[in-house]
């Protein structure tokens, strides 16, 4: 750890020599289960169809935040929390346009 | 600094990808008579691409954990079962798009698959170049070893393997999941 200590590379590194195996494993194997649950749920038709949606869009999520804090080590970072700051912003505008869009054309009289 | 550049690169693709999936989710519904999702994935091979790429998220770490104990040997080592593993994703992508466009189904088909090969194919076009920057880091470490430069290079594309990862969840359960359903 200490030759990579040496080597960081100032504000916003956020990754420089973070993580042990041990971390990696939990969120590998925590990604595997965060897999095979919406993909069992789809395939054998378990659930109704809206509550099918929420449960694999949930599903993805947590596993967006397992790759972030596991395997991007998004939680070690230093403050001020740049990285963080910068995520939360392209999430929102991730949101507004994805959300926005399907909002939009949900009640486009004209397209329909 | 340069470690945060690049994250903010990642944010603007996450925008980039958020428009493509907005497409996507709008005009799924509109098949103009051709195939409909449920008609045309075909799971196994999806399921395998999955674990191939969330396998190949876990060996890139590994690279990086090599890295910082300074095995350099160990460090190469895991980058080309990276690589392979990106490799075997893309075939896979290929081989998937290649049966389709033989069943009928090509980009001019219909407003959904237009939208599903931009978005699917813009995923698999950012694995490629990952393949061929891994590859030619790889080259780059095995001439001059592990130094601060090399190091904040393998840091950062091994963020961009993870980026790569998290946006095909969204692929498989957007797209995949959801069309089968």
């Amino acid at each position: 750890m200490s030759r990579s200590n040496a080597s960081a590379h100032g504000a916003g590194g956020g990754h420089r020599g973070h993580g042990s195996l041990k971390s990696y494993t939990i969120g590998f194997l925590l990604s595997i289960v965060l897999t095979i649950i919406p993909l069992v749920v789809v395939l054998n038709g378990m659930m109704g169809r809206t509550a099918t949606i929420v449960l694999i869009m949930a599903m993805a999520v947590l596993q967006f935040v397992v790759q972030l804090v596991f395997f991007m080590h998004l939680k070690e970072e230093d403050s001020p929390r740049w990285n963080l700051m910068a995520l939360i912003l392209g999430l929102v505008i991730v949101l507004t346009i994805v959300a926005g869009s399907i909002w939009i054309m949900t009640y486009n009289q004209v397209a329909h | 600094m340069k470690t945060f550049g690049f994250w903010i690169f990642l944010i603007t693709d996450c925008i980039l990808f958020a428009t493509l999936f907005a497409t996507y989710i709008v005009l799924r519904g509109n098949t103009n008579g051709g195939p409909t999702p449920e008609e045309l994935f075909q799971m196994p091979g999806i399921i395998a691409e999955t674990f191939i790429l969330l396998t190949s998220s876990f060996t890139s770490g590994l690279a990086v954990l090599a890295m910082n104990r300074g095995d350099k040997k160990g460090l190469i080592g895991w980058l080309a079962v990276t690589a392979l593993l990106g490799i075997s994703f893309v075939t896979l992508e290929i081989i998937e798009f290649v049966h389709m466009v033989h069943e009928g189904a090509t980009m001019q088909t219909s407003a959904f698959l237009s939208g599903f090969y931009t978005l699917v194919g813009t995923h698999g076009l950012h694995v490629s170049l990952g393949l061929v920057w891994m590859i030619g880091l790889i080259m780059q470490l095995s001439r001059r070893g592990i130094t601060p430069v090399t190091e904040r290079k393998v840091n950062v594309l091994s963020l961009y393997w993870h980026f790569l990862d998290v946006v095909w969840i969204f692929v498989f359960t957007v797209v995949y999941l959801m069309g089968v359903m």
